[in-house]
């Protein structure tokens, strides 16, 4: 992996129209490879610069940190050592009681509110592609419109509208004899389960609703000819025919559960009692970071985009073979 | 998105099923939309009542209306903070969205347009890059930027916003569906250079589509908190979102919480607004993106 300072003053951004070579205007244009290369490499530099400082030295910067730790000798830590560690930051980061627990947390979690808010989503979308439905543009809107909204706004928001004593939800449910205090430690994990619902079920049904929209009429009007109709057209016909939608919208969730941050490090932010500093994965290491373990902050990052890749390439190897078995 | 119901397969049912089906469906629909839309309409009576009257009276109708002076509290608060958290927000949105969208093309016309070698693998990793979540990225980020003493900055936020493996792969979709090679052989011979036929064949007929990278970009750091909030220490550096984020945990000190539910509220007005009125942009961006 290329050091990121090297790799910036290996080719500035400024230096491209320089290597794009011209046809002159009396030759037919040249098919040289090299020249083809050449010219592609100039409209390509400036984007692939970035790329590389910005993405891929960082990644390759954390593996490497991952396996060395630093030595602290003399008073007050004064002089400092690095060290190969070989992968006893990773052993340190499976040891890391606050890591495991926060991403059992977080797949607890995930298990419960992914199968809800895509159920909710399949629902809404398969009751806007019905007969029955009216005013669809409008609902459409509606359910999409919290996407739109900062995840981190949303929570704000959320965070005013469970607190006791401005939630206008407490009041009637207190006087229908329940009452809940969305913020108390028990609650937390539904509470944040329903923010991310909220902001996430009507993208997810968009997607639903597009794979919905692509059926080919004559499956339908088929379908409709054998007598197959309402809740029974859903199961049989449409379902299988959007599973690669049901598919892609899981493995966007899994990831999106993986990474969940904004939601409960507001509610942290909002000194909520029940929630705590370490609830996610993410909200773990970037604490670690900050308490200067670096290098344990870096395998536990390694370990976390592993866990992801793996969850969500394996949720999509899995589906494949269960589809090719069918 | 076009609704192709018109064309669908009807089947006379009885009279009465039809109704109850009806009323059950739009039913269903309707307290959806009532668990999408109950918040934000709190939101905007809340940031609509005077101080000191928000924890009494009905939670979800207006009364002692005094936005004015709580808008004129919110730009006021803290030394008027909350204008520069929006101009930074701004400057990071328009910034890194210009920049990566002229990347992007210029990236996606090359991967398109230029026939050599290794150009497949080049866009498998870029693609590749684009399966991997950003916040997986931000934690090595973090790192690096330490490392080299660049966080805390502007530029710690603003060059990363400036890199879009998605509109890269966009990009490359829409050069090739809008970019006739004819156009660009024809320039060509005409005497223009590579550069010259670029800025002004291929990107003119990439324009439209370009909108919608641009699009998505904007809204994606727009939205972005884990990246700043990691990166950002200084108050005067912060978009509106880590911003509102610090007023919402300082509410637990004494801030008034008509201050973030109002400044939330006024942070809202623009995205919603881009949202509506360049959703055509939006859809049209789409469709461009799905012929192919």
């Amino acid at each position: 992996m290329s050091s990121p300072s090297s790799a910036r003053t290996a080719s500035p951004p400024r230096s491209v129209p320089a290597v794009i070579p011209r046809v002159s205007p009396a030759g037919r244009p040249r098919r040289a490879g090299r020249r083809t290369a050449l010219t592609a490499s100039g409209f390509l530099a400036p984007f692939a610069v970035l790329f590389l400082t910005m993405m891929i030295a960082p990644i390759g910067y954390a593996i490497y940190e991952s396996f060395f730790t630093v030595h602290r000798a003399g008073l007050f830590g004064g002089t400092q050592s690095t060290e190969f560690a070989g992968l006893s930051n990773y052993a340190a980061a499976f040891g890391d009681h606050d890591f495991i627990a926060s991403i059992v947390r977080v797949v607890l979690l995930g298990c419960v509110q992914v199968p809800v808010m895509l159920g909710l989503a399949l629902l809404l979308a398969l009751l806007l592609d019905s007969r029955s439905a009216r005013l669809r543009k409008s609902f459409r809107l509606a359910f999409f419109l919290p996407y739109a909204l900062p995840g981190a706004i949303a929570a704000v928001m959320w965070s005013f509208l469970m607190a006791k004593s401005l939630s206008p939800f407490t009041g009637p449910l207190s006087h229908l004899g329940i009452d809940i205090d969305f913020l108390s430690p028990s609650w937390v994990p539904v509470s944040i389960g329903n923010m991310i619902t909220w902001g996430w079920t009507g993208y997810n049904m968009l997607i639903i609703y597009s794979a919905l929209q692509t059926i080919p009429a004559e499956v339908l009007e088929a379908a409709a000819l054998d007598g197959c109709t309402g809740w029974r057209l859903a199961w049989a016909v449409k379902i299988p025919l959007v599973r690669p939608a049901l598919v892609l919208t899981t493995v966007f969730s899994i990831i999106g559960t993986a990474q969940m941050y904004t939601e409960p490090a507001v509610l942290v932010g909002a000194r909520v009692p029940g929630v705590s500093p370490k609830f996610s994965p993410i909200m773990n290491t970037t604490l670690g970071m900050d308490l200067g373990g670096q290098n344990l902050a870096a395998a536990e990052s390694v370990v976390l985009a592993l866990l992801t890749l793996v969850l969500s390439f394996g949720f999509l190897k899995y589906t494949q073979r269960k589809g090719a078995m069918a | 998105m076009s609704v192709i119901h018109a064309g669908r397969p009807t089947r006379p049912a009885p009279r009465g099923t039809e109704i109850a089906s009806k009323v059950a469906v739009n039913g269903v629909l309707g307290l959806m939309a009532l668990y999408t839309l109950i918040p934000l309409w709190w939101l905007l009576v809340s940031a609509t009542k005077k101080s000191g009257y928000l924890y009494t009276g009905a939670p979800l109708w207006f009364s002692h209306f005094d936005l004015v002076a709580n808008v004129r509290t919110v730009f006021s608060f803290e030394g008027g903070i909350f204008s520069t958290w929006l101009a930074n927000s701004a400057l990071y949105s328009l910034v890194g969205a210009t920049v990566s969208t002229l990347l992007s093309a210029m990236a996606g016309y090359a991967l398109t347009k230029f026939h050599f070698r290794g150009r497949e693998s080049v866009f498998n990793v870029i693609l590749a890059s684009v399966l991997i979540p950003a916040p997986m990225f931000a934690l090595p980020l973090f790192l690096l930027m330490a490392k080299l003493d660049l966080t805390d900055s502007y530029w710690s936020v603003l060059l990363p916003s400036c890199v879009s493996p998605f509109g890269v792969y966009l990009c490359r979709i829409f050069a090739a569906a809008s970019v006739p090679d004819e156009l660009l052989e024809a320039a060509r011979l005409d005497g223009a250079g590579e550069r010259r036929t670029f800025f002004r064949v291929g990107l003119p007929l990439m324009a439209p589509a370009l909108v919608t990278v641009f699009l998505f970009q904007f809204v994606g750091i727009w939205n972005n908190y884990l990246l700043p909030s990691l990166m950002l220490n200084s108050s005067s550096l912060q978009p509106v979102t880590v911003g509102l984020v610090q007023w919402r945990s300082e509410f637990a000190n004494g801030v008034p919480p008509l201050v973030p539910i109002t400044g939330a509220f006024l942070s809202l007005i623009p995205l919603l607004l881009a949202f509506v009125s360049l959703q055509r942009f939006w859809r049209k961006g789409l469709t461009a993106g799905a012929v192919k």
